[in-house]
This record gives C-alpha cells, sequence and structure tokens, in this order.
C-alpha cells in the first residue's frame, strides 16, 4: 500500500495521530490562522472607523439606560445596524457608521429584528410615547408583539453605581477622565434630569447635544425608565448627517 | 476496608484537597459579594453561587469520608458518564421547553408576558433557551460521550481521578450560576457568550480540567493511533477555550459586582464575537458532534468508517476554514467590506468539508442499508447527518451577500439555525444516548422501541413544521421589508410585517411542542430502561463491558 502513496497520509499517521501534543499544536495553529488575518487588522487600519464629529461617549444616565437596555435582552429583537440598502435607509435614516459605535462596549448592532431597528430611534417618537410604549406596547401600536416594562417607571435608579461604570469604561480607554466627566459622574445624572441645574452648561460642554428633561414625567423619582428613555432618545443622533460626506474619499472604505 | 478495596480509590488525594480549596475561595467570594457586593443584581446572584460552593464543599467532605473516589484501572469510568447522560436528557428536556415557552410568547404576547414578573420576559428567556439547548444539553452530551468515548478507543480509564467529577459538577454549576444570572438580567449582551465576567472564569477554570483529562488519557492510550473521533472532540475542545478566553475579555466593574465592559468596542467588538459566534456552531456544534458521528455510528451499525483518507482531508479543512466564516453575519454592516468579502468566500468553500463529513457519515452505511429500516436508532442518526447536510448547504447560500441582504436579520435565520440545532445536534445527540444508555446501565436494549419510532416521526414531523414556517416567515418579512408600491414609496410599515408572522409563529411554536413531545417520550424510556424495565425488547444494544480488555 505504501509504495506509490503521498508521504503526507504516513506522516500524518506516524506524527499527528501518535502524538498528542502534536495534534494538539497542529490543532492551535491551524483554527489561529483566519482570526488573525481577519480580526487583528481592524486594530491598526486606519480606515476602519471613519473620522467624524460629533461621536462621544454616553451621559452616564443614557449609559445606565444603555446598561437596562443590555439588561432585558432588547438586542435579542432590535438591531442597531442600519445597511447601506435602499429600503433600510427610507426607513430608518442614514446607514450606520464604524463611528457611531466606537464607544460600545460591548456593541449593540444585534442580528434580529423582531421588532424595528433602533439604530437612530432618537428624537423619532416623543417622551409621552416610549412611556405608553414601554408601559404597555399595545396600547400605542396594537400589532407590537413586545413585552410591557411598566416596573421601569417604579424602579428607583441604581445611581450610586453609575460612578464605577465610568471609572471601568475609562480603564478601557473611553474618555471619560477627560473634561471632569468622572469627577461630575452621579451629579451628572440629576443634571440631564433637570433643565433648570445650576450645571447645565457644564453638562452640555461634557456631553454636547444630549437631551436634557425629566424623561418619565415624575420628577419624585430618578427611575429606570428615565434612563431608558435618555439611551433611546440620544441613538443616532451625534453624528450631523446634514453635513457628513458619505462618498468624500476619506469615508469611503 | 479491605487494601484490594483501598486500591481501587483515590484516597483523598491532593486534587481533592484541591478541589475543597476551590470551592472554600469561591464561597468566600460569595460571602463578600453577597454582603457588600456593589450592585443589588449581584447581592441576589452570589446567594445562589453561594450556596453551589457550599454544596461543593459538604460533598468533598462526602468524597474524605469514602476514601476518595472510586478508580478501579481495570475498569472504565462509567458513573460520570451515567450522570452526563441524565444531566443531558434533563437540561435537554428544560432547554426545549423553554424555547417553546418563548415561540408562545412571540405568537400570544400579551397572553405570555406578566408585568409583576420582569424575569420572565422574552429578552430574558430567549439566553436562557439558546444556552441551555446549546450548553447545558448539548455541552453535556458532548462531555459525557467524549469521556465515554475517549476511553474505549485508548482502551484505557479516564484520567484524572476526582478531576472528571469536578468537570461534570463544575459543569452544570456554570448553567445554574448561567441561567439565574440571565434571569436577573445578568447578561454581557453577546449573543451565545452571556454570562458575566465570573461566571466566564469559572468556566475557564472548568474547561482547563477537561481539556488536560482528555489530553492525559490520550497519552496513556494502549492504542497505537488516536481515532478520528478525537481529533474532533480535541479541535473543539482546545478551539472553544480560544473562543472563549479572546471573547469574553473584559472589564469589571467591580470585583463583586456582577457589570463588566468588554476590553472591544464597535466594530472590533462585532468581529470577535461573531467570530465567537459562528465557530461556537463550527467547533460546539460541529466538531463536538461529528466526533459523535465518528463513534456512534460506526459502532450501532458495526460497519467500518466509509474513507479514512476522507477524514483527514475533512477535518484539516474543516477546521481551518470555519475560523474564516464569522463576518457573514456582518454583511452591508459598518464592518469594512474586505472582511466581508473574506467571511463570505470562506464560508462558501466550507461546503466541501462540511459535505466531507457527511458523505462519510452516510456512506459509513454502505453494506447496511438495510438498518435503516429496522433500526429506528440507527434512521436518527443518519437522518441527523442529513440534516447536517442540509444546514450545511443553506448556510453557504445564505453567506452570500445578495442572499444575505434579504435573509438577515428575518426568521429565515431562526429556521436555518433549527434545522441544524433540531436535524443534526438534537438528533445525534438522541441517537448517541439511546445507543449509551443501555451500554452504560448494563440493559439488552432501550426499554421500548416503538417509543423510539414514535420520538423519531414525531420529532421529525416538529423539525418539518419548525423549518417550513420560518423559511415563509423569514423570505415573507424579507421581501415586504423591500417591497416598494406603484409611486415609490415603501409598501409596508415595520408593525404590518410584524402582523404577517402571526400563523408562522403559531405553526412554528406547534413544531417545538412536537419537538418537545419527543424528548418527553425518550425520558421517559430512559427512565424506564435505567430502572430495569427491559424484558422483551426489540431494540438490542450490543452490550458494552466496562472492563477493560488488554490491547490485542
Amino acid at each position: 500500500m505504501a509504495k506509490k502513496t503521498n508521504p503526507i497520509w504516513g506522516w500524518h499517521k506516524r506524527v499527528l495521530e501518535q502524538n498528542s501534543i502534536m495534534l494538539t499544536a497542529g490543532v492551535l495553529v491551524v483554527v489561529s490562522i483566519g482570526g488573525l488575518v481577519e480580526i487583528a487588522p481592524l486594530f491598526y487600519l486606519d480606515e476602519t472607523i471613519e473620522e467624524v464629529e460629533g461621536v462621544r461617549p454616553h451621559s452616564p444616565l443614557a449609559l445606565m439606560g444603555r446598561d437596562i437596555y443590555i439588561r432585558e435582552g432588547c438586542y435579542t429583537c432590535h438591531s442597531q445596524m442600519i445597511r447601506p440598502l435602499r429600503d433600510e435607509m427610507e426607513r430608518y435614516g442614514h446607514y450606520s457608521l464604524a463611528a457611531e459605535s466606537m464607544y460600545d462596549r460591548p456593541f449593540q448592532w444585534g442580528s434580529k429584528r423582531t421588532g424595528p431597528d433602533l439604530a437612530r430611534v432618537g428624537g423619532k417618537y416623543s417622551d409621552e410615547w416610549h412611556r405608553d410604549h414601554m408601559r404597555d406596547p399595545r396600547s400605542v401600536v396594537p400589532e407590537s408583539i413586545m413585552p410591557p416594562y411598566a416596573f421601569l417607571a417604579e424602579t428607583p435608579l441604581e445611581v450610586d453605581a453609575v460612578e464605577g461604570r465610568l471609572r471601568a469604561l475609562a480603564r478601557l480607554g473611553v474618555p471619560y477622565d477627560e473634561l471632569d466627566r468622572l469627577e461630575n459622574a452621579v451629579s451628572d445624572v440629576y443634571t440631564q434630569l433637570d433643565p433648570f441645574a445650576a450645571d447645565y452648561d457644564g453638562f452640555l460642554e461634557r456631553y454636547p447635544g444630549a437631551p436634557v428633561r425629566d424623561f418619565d414625567g415624575d420628577t419624585d423619582i430618578v427611575s429606570e425608565l428615565d434612563a431608558l428613555i435618555a439611551y433611546l432618545q440620544v441613538l443616532g443622533t451625534m453624528v450631523d448627517f446634514s453635513t457628513y460626506e458619505a462618498e468624500a474619499d476619506e469615508n469611503l472604505r | 476496608m479491605t487494601a484490594l478495596a483501598a486500591e481501587k480509590r483515590t484516597g483523598f488525594d491532593a486534587s481533592s484537597m484541591v478541589v475543597m480549596a476551590i470551592c472554600a475561595l469561591g464561597a468566600l467570594w460569595a460571602l463578600i459579594a453577597a454582603a457588600t457586593g456593589a450592585d443589588a443584581a449581584m447581592r441576589t446572584h452570589a446567594w445562589v453561587i453561594g450556596i453551589g460552593f457550599l454544596v461543593g464543599l459538604f460533598a468533598m467532605v462526602g468524597v474524605y469520608s469514602s476514601n476518595g473516589v472510586l478508580n478501579d484501572k481495570t475498569e472504565y469510568a462509567e458513573n460520570v458518564v451515567k450522570y452526563g447522560a441524565i444531566a443531558s436528557m434533563f437540561w435537554g428536556v428544560v432547554g426545549l421547553l423553554v424555547g417553546v415557552v418563548i415561540a408562545f410568547q412571540l405568537a400570544f404576547p400579551a397572553l405570555l408576558s406578566w408585568e409583576a414578573l420582569p424575569q420572565l420576559n422574552f429578552g430574558r428567556l430567549r439566553p436562557l433557551h439558546t444556552s441551555a439547548v446549546i450548553f447545558a444539553f448539548g455541552g453535556n452530551v458532548l462531555i459525557a460521550t467524549s469521556f465515554y468515548v475517549v476511553q474505549r478507543t485508548c482502551r484505557t480509564r479516564l484520567a484524572g481521578g476526582i478531576w472528571p467529577w469536578f468537570v461534570f459538577w463544575g459543569y452544570q454549576f456554570f448553567i445554574v450560576v448561567a441561567a439565574t444570572g440571565y434571569l436577573l438580567g445578568i447578561t454581557q449582551s453577546k449573543e451565545y457568550a452571556e454570562p458575566e465576567w465570573y461566571a466566564d472564569i469559572w468556566l475557564t477554570l472548568v474547561w482547563v480540567a477537561y481539556l488536560v483529562i482528555f489530553l492525559a488519557t490520550l497519552m496513556k492510550r494502549k492504542e497505537p493511533h488516536i481515532y478520528v473521533a478525537n481529533w474532533f472532540y480535541l479541535a473543539f475542545i482546545v478551539t472553544i477555550a480560544m473562543l472563549h478566553v479572546v471573547n469574553n475579555l473584559a472589564m469589571p466593574v467591580s470585583l463583586i459586582g456582577s457589570r463588566s465592559y468588554s476590553a472591544f468596542a464597535g466594530v472590533q467588538d462585532a468581529l470577535t464575537q461573531w467570530w465567537y459566534g459562528h465557530n461556537a456552531v463550527g467547533f460546539f456544534l460541529t466538531a463536538g458532534f461529528l466526533a459523535i458521528m465518528y463513534y456512534f455510528i460506526p459502532k450501532r451499525a458495526e460497519r467500518p468508517v466509509f474513507s479514512y483518507r476522507l477524514s483527514i482531508i475533512h477535518f484539516w479543512a474543516l477546521i481551518f476554514i470555519y475560523i474564516w466564516a464569522g463576518p457573514h453575519h456582518l454583511h452591508y454592516t459598518a464592518l469594512p467590506e474586505w472582511a466581508q468579502t473574506l467571511g463570505m468566500t470562506f464560508s462558501v468553500i466550507l461546503w466541501m468539508p462540511s459535505w466531507g463529513g457527511m458523505i462519510n457519515g452516510l456512506m459509513t452505511l454502505s453494506g447496511a442499508w438495510d438498518k435503516l429500516r429496522t433500526d429506528p436508532v440507527i434512521r436518527m442518526l443518519v437522518v441527523s447527518v442529513a440534516f447536517y447536510g442540509m444546514s450545511t448547504f443553506e448556510g453557504p447560500v445564505m453567506s452570500v451577500r445578495a442572499v444575505n441582504s434579504l435573509s438577515h436579520y428575518t426568521d429565515w435565520t431562526i429556521g436555518h439555525v433549527h434545522s441544524g440545532a433540531l436535524g443534526w445536534v438534537g438528533f445525534i445527540s438522541f441517537g448517541a444516548l439511546y445507543c449509551l444508555i443501555p451500554w452504560l446501565w448494563k440493559r439488552k436494549g432501550m426499554y421500548s422501541r416503538a417509543l423510539i419510532e414514535w420520538h423519531f416521526w414525531i420529532a421529525t414531523l416538529g423539525i418539518l413544521l419548525y423549518i417550513t414556517s420560518m423559511w415563509v416567515s423569514g423570505i415573507m418579512q424579507g421581501l415586504m421589508w423591500r417591497a416598494y408600491n406603484e409611486l415609490g414609496f415603501l409598501e409596508y410599515s415595520f408593525v404590518e410585517t410584524v402582523e404577517a408572522m402571526h400563523p408562522y409563529y403559531i405553526i412554528r411554536a406547534l413544531g417545538g411542542v412536537l419537538y418537545l413531545a419527543g424528548a418527553l417520550l425518550m425520558a421517559w424510556n430512559v427512565y424506564k430502561t435505567i430502572r430495569g424495565d427491559v424484558k422483551k425488547t426489540e431494540d438490542a444494544a450490543n452490550p458494552q463491558s466496562a472492563v477493560i480488555n488488554p490491547a490485542e
């Protein structure tokens, strides 16, 4: 049998099939290549992420809202990634840029649209609509199959936790350690809920364009609903697409 | 205790002390986290974790008082495999049940959501379902069968004394921690990698122990060559370790807090996640179960594997190519196009090694095709390979960008996943368990062959209902999203497309009910077999002795 066969079969039989360490090493080498070639360049190729104005880390309140979005598994039914297809851009708005999720840890692009895409839901509906929708989705969209989230309005937000979360993100390189964002983490939660707060201007310097108002319509409680609506209302609003030139050379990838 | 009996046990050795120390340290951490945890969810979750470690500590006291665990070198270690078989059956039923619940939640949302119980909303139950079927059911099947197969094909007892038990119970503990975490809202939101950082560290520990046991057993083998099933098991264990560690790199907010943030952001995080996610399919749900195919089909059919060279080629090609396929989950997204194109290209190439495996599995039946008619277990194993062939053809089709622009974000993906999960993974697992249970408990066969027949047909019907309804709803929804009217406006609002899904969601849920019913029949059959009610059965499983025969 062995006379005319390719030596590779014999080598496989002698070396890989008889030496478990060689087999393990072989597997490791073979399964490492694809990931290294595809993922590693994304960290050093400059053109991976466009240079755009306006993308900033979330305000502390919106960050807490984002954590609630993650906690409730919203990503299982809602994507945050508009593809450059005609129908999607007409339905949801400008296609999503890599830059828009550059501070998202983890990313929330999603994989399924049981509900609509939320990448640009910010400003699309009023706070009142969101309140009704979270309390009872079918009160505003009769055909909706979303579960109700009425408890959010009654659940106090864990405001104490916010500073630690900003610090953890700062350790990963999210610029919360700039512009006194860390120092004001807790007070910024309250400032964002009150347009007459003393530090209103300071807050908007730290988080330009962030909406400032009482989102859940109840000034007696800083609720989880405040945080979630603050997050939803800022989604997709950071980049000004009236000035962004998608076809400019530096933005083509 | 006689000297002879003492030789057959490990004694309370250094390994036992290490396991005991791990439990004590874990309990201490949980106590601190329960008292002073950084967030409310952590303070609750720590109780579950603390109780788990305390149970572990008590179990180790039991191990001490009975002079270690059984370690008879003249016999195969079968108890840990028995526990694994029962755990597989249990988690299988739980995972399918949660799947049926969430399927009905999508069909009848008003009826099946409870304002006072946000823990049971779709968003929290969905990861519970996916983790329960993939990691709890699938993982237990893989661990149990790998422990069985590696011993038999190496003709030696499982290495490691108490460590296989640590792997078994440590893995169950991981499942409980992950599942209770989801209900509490503790999640990283990375699909199929939802457990938070502390659960991830625990799984890493268990997995490294698993790898070491597997390698140590291979090293002390009495057979000259490593059998093909073990290549696949090894690739599965090694690669899952790599994927798990890299994708879960994260910064905890506090060492006694439940929240962490991913080490990667945005586009890099997305590709890392789908590199992980697609290869959880490739290595957990494919390579691992191909190992099962390579042992149980030849064994049950009593025929040799069709082609040795094909197994070599498709093994190396499969594991090399699979890793590249992740970007097809990110077509038309903000991922750079060169990466999308690479992912698509390799996904299409992947069709070939996948079918290499299918051919090798199916053709093993050469000369024994009549068994398809007479033996429902063989039929289940073979149909599972056929479903493997079908989904590994559908997958490359869906990875093509033009097709993906329609299929992505729709139920077509869900249908595709389930033809692989219910058809391939489910059926090969059930088939393997139907072989294993009589072998382990030394019965001449399963309690009832008729029940296996019923299981096969009910489950097959369930799969067909599931995947056909998801094809229709997925393709229909994709087309509705992009439909334009004669004036050039979008024809449908989003919610109109949701409304159109309703009948298909009902059909899908019914398919799930049938599949679950089949699994319940199996659970009853397994229970009766283990209890020893097998008297006159038509099912014939060649008895497998626990005694290790010296190599020929």
